[in-house]
């Protein structure tokens, strides 16, 4: 029975890191960046969801959407004013530039909120349910986390398969110059992905939370490294690597923690990842890249 | 123009070259990209002083041929005997310092490294230094460097860009960074050096030079030549021995003379007639 | 000839790079090392001064691999932490072999060196096989990884020698001995062996092997093998030999600055050396410009001293940080002052074409 249990609560913990890898995934598919800020959004989204909860007294639906607006207007405004003037600068100059936001958030944060943890109380409203006389406990959170990952990987995939701006997505993701010249705004198209990402981010934040309810302004960091660990590991780019990376990545996070060691559950994380890319130097589900000579 | 005579391999190679051992020879060389074959049944012998043409319609396999000679592409069939050795399982590298050196369609230049640096990354396997003297600066360093220094300038000189030696590569003209890539290629010190469209973008005074230079490689370090060329000019001139490519297979092979009447190449590149 | 010659005579710009960095690193020292040796620098200050000097060894050994070789390296503070727990291990195994305290510490450095060195090696053959992004994220990952096992790590010396063990001190079965590494709690009891002068001659040893490399055969093929590796690879170049020396090299200094780091504290733990730190070390590398040496330096400089010189603003001083750096790259890397910048430099080289000319 533990071994049931375990792989709950690894898909579980492994749908919140698909929910993030996917605002990793989509922002680098299309603007080819590592926006290392993002794990410092999904921080802001838990603390905006945290504050709507306990001052304002707002119900905890009406308190993810409220979180959701945040961050969408947050990753819209990071893009605009610290990614936008560097589209032609090199990967690497973004990259800084994403760490710097990414201290940014943290420290604003930290003045905002301050360093003393906050306990996030569960948005899930109802019980954990308990099987076969109590030996199987699902909780309340996993069941709700596990179905909001399905909903938002179907509502994505069909996102970008059917309709007008999400066809433009997948065209600038392939050619920038060509989606341009074929009359996509390039720059429009990149806020949107932003904004997606970043209500992603929101969600994630709030369902991390629910059920690791420490709220401190690093929340974000390791999560979003793990994120973008599980993004790589399913092939950079693509949605359902993203989602399938995420959710092997906890399950074998939580099958280490439990069989092996606590302290060593992130190094073989780390392990299996880079198992995987020599074998598979792209993700699990990446495109080959090969260079034309 | 060189007498031609007919080798062993169906092709033809210089009277002067032919008590030699032949600088290339492949064998039935394929390739197939997924399903796709993308060149099939490539067989050619290039002879040791020879100015050897390919040429063929765009989309023909020409780039990919040079690629399967310099073992960027593993062939999937067929072999390739670079100076009488199998170049089968060698890396790009290895093929590279057995003798064959070769310039690119889209130039791939050290572009942020000067003009000398380049040719001296071409001297690479020719400059005696280890890693400690490298490191030190002391055992030996001084003399590999003058001496390589030496050598890439009198291969500039010889190109007249000796003058340009301490620009940088990416911010010379056009024609001049094509040069540069020849000039690096030549300092692998190669035994054929494979040239790719030498003379695109390039106006005719700039091709007239180029076609001289070509000469020139010859005649003074004794090595062959193979080029892909859209130019017909330039082909039908400096080239003893022509190969002519479509849709991954050979379809002639022979002198300028012979290919300029040959129907096939005449069809392939104008089109089939409409029979009436 | 005569042409060749005088080619051969001119100063190229490499001697000129060189003379700027070792002149900042001596001047830099000639003016502190009486001031920090008279106590007229502040005490927070002056702690700082070996942490410098190991983080501008850490930022010119970084920007071998990212600025010359062109790969990103997210776990450079991995080598960091592999130098600094074996440099602590050797030196306490030698605290009564080797009694004079300089000598210990060469060699202890020596030794965290050596061993980042080999896990360089370890690591970059898998590594270097991959590409761009997919390297960053294999490079943090062994950074986490070596962060890992160190923070799991027991190691004590006693008279029969060295103990090591994954699980706790007293696993070690010792008697009557000395803990050197106690898992989380990192390295304990170190004896402080490091001093500023220690640093910059670390410093000057770094900057004579990495000047020396990158100006040599093998430092132009990396530099070859970063501008276009097939071009590389088709004159010869094995790309993962060249890959893998200087990535090495990279290492084997990053270990030594490790070393020299853990023995200016008396405790030091491996959380210390988690990916912040890594990023930090690339913070400064690229600030001061890709494959920059001296900008390495100044920048490394500036940026360490900066949240201290931002201390009377208190807590707004790491949000102060974040928007310079924000800044600095908006300004260094937007269009429109790359286009500024074209347009004084384009004005500079026609001046020169013109003084040649009127010569």
């Amino acid at each position: 029975m533990t071994f049931i249990s375990n792989l709950i609560s690894g898909i579980s913990l492994g749908s919140v890191y698909a929910i993030i890898a996917l605002g990793y995934t989509m922002v680098y598919g299309i603007a080819k960046m590592l926006n290392f800020a993002h794990g410092d959004v999904i921080m802001v989204g838990a603390y905006v969801a945290f504050c709507s909860m306990a001052y304002l007294n707002l119900p905890p639906i009406v308190a993810i959407v409220i979180a959701m607006i945040a961050c969408t207007l947050l990753g819209i405004i990071i893009e605009g004013l610290a990614y936008r003037p560097l589209r032609k600068a090199s990967s690497l100059a973004v990259l800084i530039t994403a760490i710097g936001v990414s201290y940014f958030l943290q420290n604003a944060a930290l003045l905002i909120w301050g360093s003393t943890p906050k306990t996030f109380s569960s948005v899930v409203g109802f019980d954990s349910i308990s099987l076969l006389d109590g030996k199987l406990i699902i909780t309340a959170e996993s069941i709700v986390t596990v179905i909001a990952c399905i909903i938002i990987m179907i509502g994505l995939t069909l996102f970008t398969k059917k309709t007008r701006i999400g066809k433009g997505m997948r065209a600038v993701s392939e050619d920038k110059d060509a989606a341009e010249l074929m009359g996509i705004n390039v720059n429009v198209t990149i806020s949107i992905t932003f904004a997606i990402g970043s209500a992603l981010a929101a969600i994630a934040g709030v369902l991390l939370c629910s059920a690791y309810p420490i709220l401190i302004p690093t929340t974000g960091s390791m999560p979003g490294i793990k994120a973008f660990t599980a993004a790589v590991f399913g092939g950079i780019g693509s949605i359902p690597g993203a989602m399938l990376g995420g959710i092997l990545l906890g399950i074998i996070e939580i099958f280490s923690k439990s069989y092996i060691s606590t302290e060593l559950s992130d190094a073989i994380v780390f392990a299996v990842l880079i198992l995987v890319l020599l074998i598979k130097p792209t993700g699990l589900l990446g495109k080959k890249i090969t260079e034309k000579v | 123009m060189a007498k031609m005579i007919p080798v062993p391999s169906n092709s033809i190679i210089p009277e002067r070259d032919l008590d030699k051992k032949p600088i290339l020879e492949t064998c039935h060389l394929g390739i197939d990209f997924g399903g796709l074959t993308a060149v099939d049944d490539f067989t050619l012998t290039v002879g040791r002083t020879e100015i050897a043409g390919l040429i063929g319609p765009n989309g023909a396999g020409k780039t990919t041929v040079f690629n399967l000679l310099t073992n960027v592409y593993q062939p999937t069939r067929g072999t390739i005997m670079l100076d009488g050795v199998s170049t089968a399982k060698k890396t790009v590298a290895q093929v590279s310092r057995m003798g064959i050196a070769r310039t690119f369609q889209n130039i791939r230049l050290f572009s942020n490294m000067s003009v000398i640096d380049n040719v001296k990354v071409g001297l690479h396997n020719s400059i005696d230094q280890s890693l400690f003297s490298a490191i030190t600066h002391c055992f030996g360093y001084r003399k590999s460097e003058k001496k390589s220094r030496e050598e890439a300038l009198e291969l500039l000189d010889f190109f007249s860009m000796a003058d340009w030696a301490d620009f940088q590569a990416g911010s010379l003209p056009y024609g001049a960074q094509r040069r540069l890539e020849i000039v690096r290629a030549l300092a692998t010190h190669p035994g054929i050096i494979l040239l790719d469209e030498p003379a695109a973008g390039m106006n005719p005074s700039e091709t007239a030079e180029l076609m001289d230079n070509i000469r020139k490689i010859r005649d003074t370090f004794h090595i062959a030549v193979m080029l892909i060329e859209h130019d017909m000019n330039l082909v039908m001139n400096i080239c003893e021995g022509i190969c002519v490519l479509d849709h991954g297979k050979v379809i002639a092979k022979g002198t300028p003379d012979e290919i300029k009447t040959n129907p096939k190449v005449i069809e392939a590149y104008l089109g089939k007639k409409k029979e009436a | 000839m005569s042409k060749i010659g005088n080619k051969i005579k001119n100063l190229n710009k490499f001697t000129l790079t060189n003379i700027k960095a070792y002149s900042i690193v001596i001047i830099a020292f000639i003016i502190l090392f009486p001031l920090n040796s008279r106590g007229m620098i502040s005490n927070s200050m002056s702690g700082l001064l070996v942490p410098i000097c190991t983080y501008i060894v850490m930022a010119i050994s970084l920007n071998l691999t990212v600025g010359f070789l062109g790969e990103l390296s997210l776990g450079h503070a991995g080598f960091m932490s592999v130098g600094a727990f074996v440099g602590v291990i050797a030196a306490s195994c030698f605290q009564d072999i080797i009694v004079s305290d300089v000598l210990r510490l060469i060699v202890s450095i020596i030794f965290g060196g050596f061993f980042a060195g080999i896990a360089g090696f370890i690591i970059g053959i898998p590594v270097l096989r991959l590409r761009g992004d997919y390297l960053a994220i294999v490079t943090l990952a062994f950074g986490e990884i070596i962060k890992n096992i160190i923070n799991c790590l027991y190691v004590g010396i006693d008279a029969a020698g060295l103990h090591m063990g994954m699980t706790s001190i007293e696993a070690l079965g010792m008697t009557n001995g000395r803990i050197i590494i106690n898992g989380p709690q990192g390295a304990v009891g170190i004896t402080k062996l490091s001093s500023f002068t220690a640093g910059v001659i670390l410093i000057l040893f770094t900057l004579f092997v990495v000047l020396n490399l990158v100006n040599s055969k093998t430092g132009r093929a990396v530099t070859a093998i970063r501008d276009n590796a097939i071009a590389a690879e088709s004159v010869g170049i094995g790309i993962t030999r060249y890959k893998l020396t200087a990535f090495i090299v990279s290492a084997v200094l990053a270990g030594m600055a490790g070393a020299l780091y853990a023995m200016n504290f008396s405790s030091i733990v491996a959380k210390k050396f988690d990916f912040n730190t890594s990023i930090l070390i690339l913070v400064f590398v690229v600030l001061g410009g890709m494959g920059n040496i001296v900008g390495s330096i100044i920048a490394t400089a500036v940026l360490y001293i900066l949240p201290e010189l931002l201390r009377e603003f208190s807590d707004y001083r790491m949000l102060i940080y974040a928007i310079v750096l924000i800044l600095v790259m908006l300004i260094t890397n937007s269009e429109k002052t790359k286009q500024i910048k074209e347009q004084i430099l384009l004005k500079l080289s026609r001046n020169k074409n013109k003084q040649r000319q009127e010569e």
